[in-house]
């Protein structure tokens, strides 16, 4: 048995009269590319701010890094990295700026963070963009930019919340490459994202459906043991099981 | 056929910039026409374009007979449009946003009720609730109405999916075609490859320019050479191998499969099966499968895009 980045038992978060997310309980091994699938409103982003450390739990427990996130939320916060879509780099600062930034934060000596950017900026082939303004880049490049830094202080488990969103179909590729690297060099990857062909590309993945884990395991299992031909079509089953056998649009 | 849109030699810059470089095409009436590219393609241009909100730099655009910069008072009254961004306001109900889009046309929702039954059907159990506390795909479903509102002959949709799961993407979908039944025209955007098949017609579009125009099905023909799916045990370690097979042109993860192109394009499909799994086998990967596909849309567009300044970063996979 391998080693658990993350823990997770009976996790529970209630707003007002709405369970948010209800009683969720699964382990991810370290190095292995976790896949956090739900339609929208199903609980994923509660979930993940539980596990960051950006909001505490109603009931049950979560270890992420060998940390509890009620009782030692600053030291899960060292030990994780995150990027979305939503919220990457500072469009204002220069690539090399965004480096100091992060990596000061996480206390990462200054010539670690320039031989780690520089390091970066190689593998992606992308030495020339070191000064540039984050702004002026295409979006494939923040992305994939946006990763390494959340890498930067070598974090344990790194949460990627839709980090190919709206990105074109090589870089959205190249991405999962960067994912599958890191995932081999032994952090933990928990990825969501919308597009249901890259859920093929996990180990393992969970689908959430109002606040709770409906199905989890590989990809490969749990299409067989749903008799589906893809993760899509399992996907369609669960968040609208009323459409799922005609196809015809929901009420 | 009536043609509904034409641009002819569209332009526009930002600085230096080249968001719209030369892009022509025409969309007929009664068509479904999406075009299909990554953020930052130009797409959200082009629309702001035609709907009149952008003045191009070079180049011109007429939508139902207007031109876009001349009769763009005329135009506004005529067309429906709904931006990539959420633009209602968020601390109004569903309905009193509803009716204030009504009102801006000089219409009620009462008058149009015909027009949205099928969409707003579906809102219809949350009219009271602001729009700011509904989910994402409840979101796109009140700004398609709020579209609709006022009867528009053409409707303009600037990517209505993104960051919309998989299940209410479908179901937007649904209700295009719905609408589309109905003999509206519609130009939508979206960076989703797997909704091309549900237009009419498609316009591929990539840093500002227009890859291909076509049916869904005649874009994905245009793929001219031998394409292979490979299932193997070690996807990752089968991808690395397979990219130093001489005759690799690109491999890509792709769903559950990866997809090699061979850089023949007269090679038989079959015979480069058989020399890929004896490649697969030699490298000690050979607990997998290899089989000759047609293109998919995604095939496609990654084929046009090939060219390293295409894509930054793609020379890796793409040499």
């Amino acid at each position: 048995m391998s080693e658990l980045a993350i823990e997770v038992h009976d996790l529970t978060r209630v707003f007002g009269s709405f369970t948010a997310v209800d009683r969720i309980t699964f382990d991810v091994a370290a190095g292995e590319v976790f896949g956090f699938l739900g339609a929208n409103g199903a609980g994923k982003t509660t979930a993940i701010r539980m596990l960051t450390g950006l909001l505490r739990p109603t009931s049950g427990s979560a270890r992420v890094a060998g940390h509890d996130v009620v009782t030692a939320t600053e030291a899960v916060k060292r030990r994780i990295g995150y990027m979305s879509q939503r919220f990457s780099l500072y469009d204002d600062l220069t690539v090399r700026e965004n480096a100091q930034l992060y990596g000061g934060l996480y206390d990462v000596r200054p010539r670690d963070i320039d031989a780690r950017l520089h390091g970066m900026l190689a593998r992606l082939g992308l030495e020339h963009a070191e000064k540039s303004i984050v702004r002026s880049l295409p979006l494939g490049w923040k992305q994939k930019l946006a990763f390494s830094v959340a890498l930067l202080a070598r974090p344990s488990v790194v949460f990627l919340d839709e980090p190919t969103g709206g990105v074109d179909p090589i870089t959205r590729r190249q991405f999962w490459e960067m994912i599958y690297e890191t995932a081999r060099g032994g952090t933990t990857v928990l990825v969501t994202t919308h597009y249901m062909d890259e859920a093929e590309y996990c180990d393992r993945i969970s689908i959430m459906v109002d606040g709770r884990i409906a199905v989890m395991g590989a990809p490969s299992q749990l299409k067989y043991d749903a008799g589906v031909s893809s993760i899509d079509e399992l996907f369609v089953q669960l968040a609208r099981p009323e459409t799922a056998s005609h196809g015809a649009s929901a009420t | 056929m009536t043609v509904a849109v034409a641009a002819e030699h569209l332009v526009k810059r930002y600085g230096e910039i080249v968001a719209l470089d030369d892009v022509s095409f025409e969309v007929e009436e009664g068509e479904l026409f999406g075009f299909i590219g990554p953020d930052g393609g130009g797409k959200t241009s082009l629309f702001r374009i035609l709907v009149t909100l952008l003045l191009p730099d070079a180049g011109g655009a007429r939508v139902l007979g207007c031109d876009v910069v001349r009769s763009m008072w005329e135009l506004r009254r005529r067309i429906g449009y709904m931006p990539g961004r959420f633009a209602l306001y968020p601390d109004l109900s569903v309905e009193e946003n509803l009716g204030f889009f009504a009102s801006v046309f000089g219409t009620t929702i009462e008058a149009q009720r015909d027009q949205i039954a099928p969409i707003f059907k579906q809102l219809e159990p949350f009219r009271q609730r602001r729009a700011g506390a509904l989910s994402g795909g409840m979101k796109q479903k009140l700004a398609l109405c709020c579209a609709l509102v006022h009867r528009p002959e053409i409707l303009f949709l600037d990517e209505p999916t993104t960051g919309v799961d998989a299940v209410s993407r479908r179901e937007f979908w649904d209700l295009l075609a719905t609408l589309r039944q109905s003999g509206l025209t519609i130009v939508v955007s979206t960076p989703y490859m797997d909704e091309a098949g549900r237009c009419d017609r498609v316009g591929l579009v990539q840093r500002g320019r227009l890859l291909a125009i076509d049916t869904p099905a005649d874009v994905a023909r245009g793929f001219d050479r031998p394409l292979l799916a490979v299932t193997n045990a070690d996807r990752y370690g089968a991808l690395q191998l397979l990219r130093g097979f001489p005759h690799a042109r690109s491999v890509y993860p792709f769903g559950e499969t990866l997809h090699y192109t061979d850089d023949r394009i007269d090679a038989a499909p079959a015979d480069v099966a058989r020399e890929l799994g004896a490649f697969l086998t030699a490298g000690g990967l050979g607990d997998g499968k290899v089989s000759p596909i047609a293109a998919s849309i995604e095939d496609a567009f990654i084929a046009l895009m090939g060219s390293p300044d295409a894509a930054p970063g793609a020379e890796r996979s793409a040499a």
